[in-house]
């Protein structure tokens, strides 16, 4: 009696955890969609692996009849003619050309802004201010050059011939500026990253801790004491990883240099002459239709990784700084 | 009746006072000067292209031989068809991702701080190289000729990592609560995501779609070195066919020497502003209209 019970009890048990076949066609569905959600993020792996191998195995038959050597000490880049150079520098030269120069526009500029969005603005002024911002971000690259050639450029010249005419003295020191310059390329760069450094910068002094300023007010702080002397030091790390990103952001830069700064790549740190980046040389090689087997072809490859490197070198610097502000936030 | 001597500011206090006002009229003036430049370049533009633009701007073909009469057409077409199937290409493999990312991997192995460490990486390539990369594997390895595909499959990789990071952060804003209720309910959870997750982070997905496409509308140089031309006369009507697009059209005009072609640029530049506005507006609407729901 007690054994039919339990065996009943058990039959029915079976049926109750038994999986049914439309159970079993939820669990198959589930780990095919959990394998194509993995495989659709290891793709971001594979674009990076393939980047760093196409960079590396293009660059190489270049690398095999130019020495590494030539290559990051040559003063020279022509590929005109017989006599082919590929030295870097000029190219490096003014790829830092144009990154100094927007820093200087974009560092002071951004972190100031960033101070006022996080520190002083209302709430109401916040809020239009932070999508104009957006909005200069989103302007396309091309813009930013002709606004370079057109505006920048134009008003750099009447501004030199003015201080020129009002201070003599100063004429000899005042740089000449070509209708490509390096100071409009890097002017209107700085534009560029600007917003970058002021919604990264305003991010790291919003995360400061409420009771640290609380602190130093009570202590009888000036708000400017408050922010230069407390609010910013705990920032530090956050504020140093925005400039760094718009550093990178600014070596990458390619359309708005290439045609604010020229197709000249010459050794110099005059920031009125034409200057050529690293990206502008190889939008140019790409412009004309080069073959495979070319030197010219092989040679954006070597620039390329050359600039890959550099910046991810940057980015990854400033990585350790975002992790830095991480822990001391805490 | 003057007041006593101990309640007026010492002069130190003063220094410190003036200070205090100074660092503020810097900062406010600083900001004043962000959106000025927006407004000096926006308003040079204008007055620059405005007359230029009209409707036969916008119907007629590019030219480089006559400036009064070269239109936008085909640049305008070419640009909008890479768009399109940029994002056609990138949200699929995009969202996945970021479901895989987020909703997929409980326990944060290394694998996954990997991938995401390796996103934020990426995003931080400089535009051109993904262009190199586009050039070998598209036109070299798979033949794909220098056509709209190979553009539109290089601009998607290019906006890969955006497209992850903003639908990662859609779907980190999901309530907990939502996916509980369901899994409770005993679905598994691929039909947690699909049916709860992702409909209440569909405005994200569709704000960081638009932010894309409007990269993609924007970006030139990766699009150069793929082999995107400068005059395309002729409107693509093929995945293979040569194509041009707007900014590439932009800066063929503004290396003409002729001051007539600089102001069809600043034209062509209108137009892909007021693009770019209209694709930004949609988003902002998105955003507010998903506020308003919560």
């Amino acid at each position: 009696m007690a054994l039919a019970d339990l065996n009943q009890s058990l039959t029915k048990r079976a049926a109750f955890t038994q999986v049914t076949s439309q159970n079993r066609a939820r669990t198959i569905s589930q780990t095919i969609v959990r394998a194509i959600c993995f495989c659709c993020a290891m793709f971001s792996i594979i674009a990076t692996a393939s980047i760093f191998f196409i960079l590396f195995s293009e660059s190489l038959p270049f690398f095999q009849k130019v020495s590494v050597v030539e290559f990051f000490t040559g003063r020279e880049w022509t590929m005109m003619g017989a006599q082919q150079k590929f030295g870097v520098l000029p190219l490096l030269v003014g790829t830092l050309l144009i990154t100094i120069g927007s820093g200087i526009v974009s560092i002071p500029l951004g972190l100031f802004v960033g101070i006022y969005l996080s520190e002083y603005a209302p709430s109401k002024v916040r809020k239009v201010l932070k999508p104009i911002l957006e909005l200069l971000a989103g302007v396309p690259s091309v813009v930013f050059g002709y606004f370079a050639l057109s505006l920048v450029t134009p008003a750099l010249r009447g501004g030199t011939s003015w201080i020129g005419e009002i201070l003599p003295t100063l004429n000899p020191l005042l740089p000449e500026f070509r209708p490509a310059n390096a100071a409009a390329g890097a002017i209107v760069v700085g534009f560029m990253t600007l917003p970058l450094v002021c919604s990264l910068c305003e991010d790291a002094l919003t995360a400061v801790p409420k009771s640290l300023r609380e602190a130093a007010y009570g202590l009888g702080c000036t708000k400017a004491e408050v922010i230069a002397k407390i609010v910013i030091p705990s920032a530090l790390s956050g504020i140093i990883a925005s400039f760094i990103l718009a550093l990178s952001r600014a070596v990458g830069e390619t359309m708005a240099v290439t045609i604010a700064a020229g197709a000249t790549p010459q050794l110099t740190f005059n920031p009125g002459n034409e200057v050529m980046t690293m990206t502008a040389q190889i939008v140019n090689v790409s412009k004309g239709d080069v073959s495979r087997g070319d030197m010219r072809y092989q040679s954006i490859f070597a620039i390329g990784l050359t600039l890959f490197l550099i910046t991810f070198a940057l980015n990854i610097l400033a990585q350790r700084f975002v992790r830095k502000m991480g822990r001391t936030g805490s | 009746m003057s007041s006593p001597a101990f309640l007026s500011p010492s002069a130190s206090t003063i220094k410190r006072r003036r200070k205090n006002f100074i660092f503020q009229s810097i900062c406010t003036l600083a900001a004043l000067l962000a959106v000025s430049i927006l407004f000096i370049l926006v308003g040079k533009v204008v007055m620059d292209g405005m007359g230029r633009v009209s409707p036969k701007f916008i119907t007629s073909m590019p030219s480089q031989m006559f400036p009064g009469k070269a239109g936008i057409l085909s640049p305008l077409l070419g640009s909008i068809f890479v768009m399109l199937l940029t994002v056609l290409f990138v949200v699929p493999v995009g969202v996945a991702a970021a479901i895989y990312l987020e909703e997929f991997t409980a326990q944060k192995t290394r694998l996954v701080r990997f991938i995401q460490v390796n996103i934020s990486n990426l995003a931080g390539v400089p535009s051109i190289v993904f262009g190199m990369l586009g050039l070998t594997v598209f036109v070299v390895i798979m033949g794909l000729g220098k056509s709209v595909l190979t553009g539109a499959l290089t601009m998607s990789i290019l906006v890969l990592p955006m497209v992850i990071l903003v639908t990662q952060e859609a779907l980190k804003a999901v309530p907990k609560h939502y996916r509980e209720a369901s899994l409770a309910l005993g679905t598994t959870q691929w039909q947690t995501i699909r049916r709860a997750v992702l409909p209440s982070a569909l405005p994200g997905i569709l704000t960081g779609i638009i932010l894309a496409a409007s990269r993609a509308i924007g970006e030139t140089a990766p699009l150069i070195v793929v082999g995107a031309v400068g005059l395309v006369t002729f409107l693509p009507d093929s995945l293979d066919d040569r194509y041009t697009v707007l900014p590439l059209q932009i800066l063929d005009w503004i290396g003409q020497p002729r001051a007539e072609f600089r102001t069809a640029a600043a034209a062509a530049i209108l137009v892909l502003m007021a693009l770019l506005i209209i694709l930004n507006s949609a988003a902002i609407i998105i955003r507010a209209r998903a506020q308003k729901k919560v």
